[in-house]
């Protein structure tokens, strides 16, 4: 017996299943089911198990899929750009700008306090705010900045990257935050003494050995912005589409073969995004 | 229960004969004699649909009235559509809208009544018998609820067109649906469906975004502009769906809808905060906007209204003592407490008169009659729905069902129509 476990190929692999079988069970198996049901066929109340490719044939026939999947690209880039500049910002500012680490804990915890309640109640609370009637705009009044209500601040895309780039930026700032705090600080000190600016160690220094904390942040914004449903039908007042939605009037209509054939081919769009962003960092290596 | 098959037999009889029945069932496994008046309390009988008639307070007045325990379970009309036609063992009673017992009927999940066991059927409104509200009415389009309401015998498959004997569904709730408007932001008389897409209106109107609804207020809303005239609105060709859907993307390309809503809240909030003054509208959502004390008219177009209806079916597996427990809730339902309960929310119950007993004549005159309001008008709830002297809009029930100009409906093109609306939204 003794023997047997000191067989390190044997206990390397016993150590693994564990997590083999739960990654298996809970996350390999039911994207199969996915993938399987997204060849089968539907009538108005019930599916049937065949195997048909008209759900993607009417994915990709559609005119509407392709302004949806453009929209929701538009949709993660720009909330990309806007939730790195802002998390870098105040990453790096916890990292290099406050000194004392009681301080940095402090603020940091200070940034997830809006986390304590629920994602959906913390985008729905910026639609009385940006309202025809709301705060913004009736602040905007008495200041004499506007005459009438401005209409776009509410159900616009405006509005749904607002909330995203609300929702999302505490997932930059971590990863980023995270691993500024990794930097030798003497690397710092010595491109100060080698007569670097302030600029040039930013981006010859600091940017660089940012880059996987950049990338993970990007990882978390990118999927989770792709994902999303609830966000861009509450903000945009229905009025635009993204994937998610897509899937979810499906799914509302009971078309579950044609939310799966949707949910793979967006699964596949995100899955090689990210090996996209993958090939600029070997995060493996990095952390 | 062969035996009950013959008709003309009158309730007591038959109940007589189920508790003989069930005693003899009784005797042989359980090796005890039984009456009826004890084994009823043990029945549970469990209705799904959706939430405007599952209210827990039926199902409290059932356990006092009657004795035997009814389980609810709400759900939305997709839901509901799903498990009735699929699921037939998971319920005893399916309270479904008519339009969807179109869809579901074909697959046998349900069995007809027998309405010579109905005491009240002679009194149901005329609406879900011949369709006729008075003699001289015309019936609308859509899935008016009597072409779905009987069937041929108790084992019938196809739709009759008379009144058979065998029902379909017992018809409990039903109403007449309009737009809402914000008298005090619009200022004018509102007298037209097509004032929706009036550019007055520019980024505050709302229209549902359930497509079977939201389809039938854009129709009502095309026909009145004279821009599409339809064979049926309830049953829209392709071309006509084109057509509609055509002129909506163009008004919302050009700003018209401020948000589509899906939900009741969402409806209510967006009427409540201003950001919309003419939207579909439910009814006890115009009463959820007039309880924060703003004003809000469930106003009355003269192209008339788009109605709904809801109904009680039996499933196919029910028998025995639940069958009679069965139709002793319809019964029951029939009888006024449920119809006064439901009416007093702005709801019509099947069988007015009945109801008429369970409201006062205050409530009677203002809901049913279309009559001033002689004092405070209350929600069975509690809340102030109306005061002294106001009306209700549309007035009596003769003018509002009466000018009823589609049923929802369940079109043959349902699929192509999904499709063209969910490009509508992503236009």
């Amino acid at each position: 017996m003794r023997k047997i476990l000191r067989n390190n190929h044997l206990s390397g692999w016993l150590l693994a299943a564990p997590l083999s079988l739960v990654l298996l069970c809970f996350l390999v198996l039911p994207i199969v089911m996915i993938v399987v049901v997204s060849f089968w066929g539907a009538t108005e109340f019930s599916i049937y198990p065949a195997f048909q490719f008209d759900n993607y044939q009417f994915l990709f026939g559609s005119p509407v899929t392709y302004s949806v999947f453009l929209n929701t690209f538009k949709y993660a880039a720009i909330t990309w750009v806007f939730t790195l500049l802002i998390g870098f910002t105040v990453a790096y500012f916890l990292a290099f700008h406050v000194r004392s680490l009681t301080w940095q804990i402090a603020l940091f915890l200070l940034c997830t306090i809006p986390f304590w309640t629920s994602n959906i109640i913390r985008m729905i609370s910026w639609i009385p705010f940006l309202g025809r009637n709301g705060l913004a705009n009736s602040t905007l009044i008495s200041w004499g900045v506007i005459d009438a209500p401005v209409e776009w601040l509410l159900f616009s895309d405006f509005s749904v990257i607002l909330a995203f780039v609300h929702l999302y930026t505490l997932f930059m700032v971590v990863p980023i935050f995270n691993t500024m705090m990794r930097i030798d600080r003497s690397l710092i000190e010595a491109a100060y003494d080698n007569g670097a600016s302030g600029f040039q160690t930013l981006t010859n220094v600091i940017i660089p050995l940012a880059k996987p904390g950049i990338m993970i942040g990007s990882i978390f914004v990118v999927t989770l912005v792709m994902g999303d449903f609830i966000t861009v039908r509450f903000m945009s007042g229905s009025q635009s589409a993204n994937v998610g939605r897509l899937i979810s009037n499906d799914i509302a209509l009971l078309q579950y073969p044609s939310a799966a054939a949707t949910a793979v081919v967006l699964l596949a769009t995100v899955l090689l995004i990210i090996a996209v962003l993958l090939r600029f960092v070997d995060i493996r290596k990095e952390l | 229960m062969k035996d009950f098959e013959t008709p003309r037999l009158s309730r007591r009889s038959v109940l007589k004969g189920a508790a003989a029945t069930v005693t003899a069932a009784g005797a042989s496994t359980l090796g005890a004699p039984m009456i009826w008046a004890q084994n009823i309390k043990d029945v549970t009988l469990r209705q799904f649909g959706t939430g405007v008639s599952n209210l827990n307070e039926v199902a409290d007045k059932v356990k006092e009235d009657l004795g035997f325990t009814l389980e609810m379970t709400a759900l939305d009309s997709d839901a509901v559509t799903q498990r009735a036609a699929t699921q037939p063992d998971s319920f005893d009673i399916a309270d479904i809208e008519y339009w969807i017992c179109k869809k579901v009927w074909p697959t046998g999940n349900l069995q007809a009544m027998d309405t010579s066991k109905i005491k009240n059927y002679d009194k149901i409104v005329g609406i879900f018998r011949d369709g006729k509200l008075t003699p001289d009415s015309t019936i609308a389009q859509g899935t008016a609820p009597h072409s779905v309401g009987f069937v041929d015998g108790p084992d019938g498959k196809a739709f009759v067109d008379n009144e058979s004997g065998w029902m379909t569904l017992i018809p409990t709730i039903y109403n007449a649906d309009t737009l809402g408007i914000r008298p005090d932001l619009i200022g004018r008389p509102i007298e037209s469906w097509t004032e929706l897409l009036n550019p007055e209106f520019a980024g505050k109107a709302s229209i549902l975004d359930i497509s079977s609804i939201g389809i039938m207020d854009a129709a009502m809303v095309c026909e009145a502009m004279g821009e599409v005239q339809y064979g049926d609105k309830g049953n829209m060709t392709k071309e006509e769906i084109d057509k509609t859907m055509a002129i909506f993307t163009e008004a919302k390309k050009s700003g018209q809808f401020r948000a589509f809503w899906k939900t009741f809240d969402e409806s209510v909030n967006l009427m409540a905060s201003g950001e919309v003054v003419i939207q579909s509208m439910w009814s006890p959502a115009i009463t959820a906007v007039k309880s924060r004390g703003i004003p809000c008219v469930y106003q009355p177009l003269k192209e008339g209204y788009r109605s709904w209806g809801g109904g009680i079916g039996l499933s196919k597996s029910l028998s025995g003592l639940e069958l009679d427990a069965a139709y002793e809730y319809i019964n029951w339902y029939l009888d006024g407490w449920v119809g006064g309960f439901l009416m007093r929310q702005g709801y019509y119950s099947a069988v007015p008169e009945t109801s008429k007993n369970f409201m006062s004549e205050n409530e009677w005159g203002y809901w049913f009659e279309g009559k001033e309001a002689t004092d405070v008008i209350t929600s069975p709830f509690g809340d102030p729905l109306a005061q002294a002297g106001e009306t209700r809009d549309g007035g009596s029930f003769h003018d509002r069902m009466g000018a009823v100009a589609c049923w929802n409906a369940v079109m043959d093109e349902n699929q192509y129509m999904v499709r063209k609306w969910n490009e509508f939204i992503a236009a």
